[in-house]
């Protein structure tokens, strides 16, 4: 290898899978190739069912392609992995777990020293202002605050690469757009290589660096594009300021057109 | 929240009062009706032996039990106390129902951990649990002798079910949160310990209110063949020299201790439950 640079962070090297059923055999994705670079915000977009929460199943190592291979720092994904933190649709908070407990759930199941987990999730609960519900049972948080719980037991296994998928779904659209610049924020700061999948085009937008758009089942990769804001506060530019933006309603139309050319097929 | 209880107890409206009152008196007619019931059944219980309507020697009568249940107390030489056979029956449903909730889960985390098991496993779980289990009673005497066919006529009656209903309950676990277990590298054991098993807690309290009912019946129906101790054994016993005061006070008894058991185990379950 070259330079540490030259590696890209996580790399598809024609990935196709495929489900087997009684009644068939189903192609979820066919010949993917795609690269993300250490540091970068990609975010995936494409219609329901093209397989594109898949990818993350794929890249976290809980899936194995049938075709292909996955690379995490050039290395070849067999498993999950340390160093991949994926956020789920949902928070799936344990209801039986206090917060701080369902914090350090990751770490606890990957056997990091149990003292500094605990000093970890705390700092982070705190960080994203949960210092009083540290002892508090999920049930007893609203939908936002479980979110940002499910975000710090996802970066208290201290993973380089976050994976999203849909994490707002379940949210609604005040707190929705809240937690998104909260999150992006956050992620931003801490230089993590964040995967964001999505099926909203303004929150692919605001939020990620770069937009990959996919096709439907079998679902391969449409198009790339590279999301620039030409304004001197371009790298503090919040999504929510972003929305704002002439560029945003641009690469809205742009994107729009690509998914629906891609919804009338 | 502070708001509306502040101006509740400042002034309630007419209106909420009398809902209040409306809700409280229904509340009461139900306990009314409800202890109308049970005093009820007693006076009939006791009047119809009483003015010959039924024949006594069948059914005894309620003011003749506690006579009976006193004399009982003491142990002779024949008999031994009440207690004793209360404690027998008592301790023996204790050893069945823990017995099948620690061999229920064992067997259901199998089932959980070698899915092929359960396939293979399926058909006849269901026909044993569908099976007549008191049939067994003189079989299990045979093979086990005295004392330990009552333990095992306890566990053959609450084993089956139990099983089916923990396996179900692992099955109900949510995918996504074994999911998420899995995306930070989890081993199927710890998916056991720390999802399946901790999420199923309702389950298995849902369970342990039926197995400890399906325990104390197996432990009296063994009684009734194989024992000279316990409740099961004095129902048997009274019936055969046709004293009905000592079946009835046994049975007495009986409804007793199947109350405190459920009671006891509601208890837990508010306990368990409140903390999630």
């Amino acid at each position: 290898m070259a330079t540490p640079d030259a590696v890209p962070k996580v790399e598809l090297r024609n990935v196709g899978l495929r489900y087997f059923g009684l009644e068939g055999e189903t192609e979820a994705l066919k010949d993917v190739s795609l690269s993300v670079n250490a540091g970068e915000f990609l975010a995936i977009i494409g219609p329901s069912g093209c397989g594109k929460s898949t990818l993350l199943s794929l890249i976290s190592g809980i899936v194995k392609p049938t075709e292909g291979s996955v690379l995490v720092d050039g290395t070849r994904v067999v498993g999950p992995n340390s160093k991949i933190g994926y956020m789920l649709q949902q928070d799936y908070l344990f209801e039986w777990r206090t917060v701080l407990q369902n914090t350090v759930l990751g770490a606890e199941i990957q056997g990091l020293p149990k003292q500094q987990a605990t000093e970890r999730a705390i700092g982070l609960l705190k960080r994203y202002g949960l210092a009083e519900f540290l002892h508090h049972l999920p049930r007893q948080l609203s939908g936002g605050m479980r979110q940002r719980v499910a975000l710090a037991r996802t970066l208290c296994t201290e993973p380089d690469v976050v994976l999203l998928d849909e994490p707002f779904s379940a949210l609604d659209s005040q707190t929705r757009l809240a937690l998104a610049d909260e999150i992006t924020g956050i992620l931003r700061r801490e230089a993590k290589t964040v995967i964001l999948v999505t099926h909203d085009i303004g929150e692919a937008i605001s939020m990620a660096e770069r937009v990959v758009v996919m096709s439907r089942r079998p679902g391969r990769i449409k198009s790339d594009h590279a999301i620039r804001f030409v304004s001197e506060d371009a790298a503090t530019l919040t999504p929510l300021a972003a929305r704002g933006r002439q560029e945003f309603n641009d690469y809205f139309s742009t994107l729009w057109q690509e998914l629906d050319i891609n919804v009338g097929l | 929240m502070s708001d509306s209880k502040t101006v509740d107890s400042v002034e309630r409206s007419a209106q909420y009062r009398d809902w209040l009152i409306r809700e409280r008196r229904s509340r009461w007619t139900i306990r009314g009706a409800q202890f109308s019931i049970f005093v009820i059944c007693i006076t009939l219980w006791e009047v119809l032996p009483r003015t010959q309507i039924i024949n006594p020697l069948f059914t005894s009568y309620p003011s003749a039990i506690w006579p009976t249940f006193v004399s009982m107390l003491s142990a002779t030489p024949q008999q031994a106390s009440i207690l004793a056979h209360t404690w027998a029956t008592v301790s023996a449903t204790i050893v069945g129902f823990t017995a099948a909730m620690v061999i229920g889960i064992a067997i259901a985390a199998a089932l959980w951990w070698w899915s092929a098991l359960y396939k293979v496993l399926d058909p006849y779980l269901v026909v044993a649990n569908a099976m007549p289990k008191t049939a067994f009673v003189p079989i299990l005497y045979v093979w086990l002798g005295a004392t330990l066919s009552i333990y095992g006529m306890s566990l053959a009656i609450s084993l089956f079910i139990t099983v089916l209903m923990i396996y179900s309950g692992f099955q109900g676990i949510d995918p996504n949160k074994i999911k998420l277990a899995q995306t930070f590298g989890a081993t199927k054991a710890q998916l056991l310990t720390k999802v399946v098993l901790p999420g199923s807690i309702p389950t298995l309290i849902a369970t342990l209110k039926v197995n400890a009912g399906l325990s104390l019946v197996g432990v009296v129906v063994g009684e009734f063949e194989s024992a000279n101790l316990g409740l099961g054994y004095l129902i048997q016993y009274g019936s055969q020299i046709f004293k009905m005061n000592i079946v009835m006070a046994a049975v007495t008894v009986l409804a007793v201790v199947s109350s405190a058991m459920y009671l006891a185990i509601s208890r837990l379950e508010i306990a368990v439950m409140r903390r999630r």
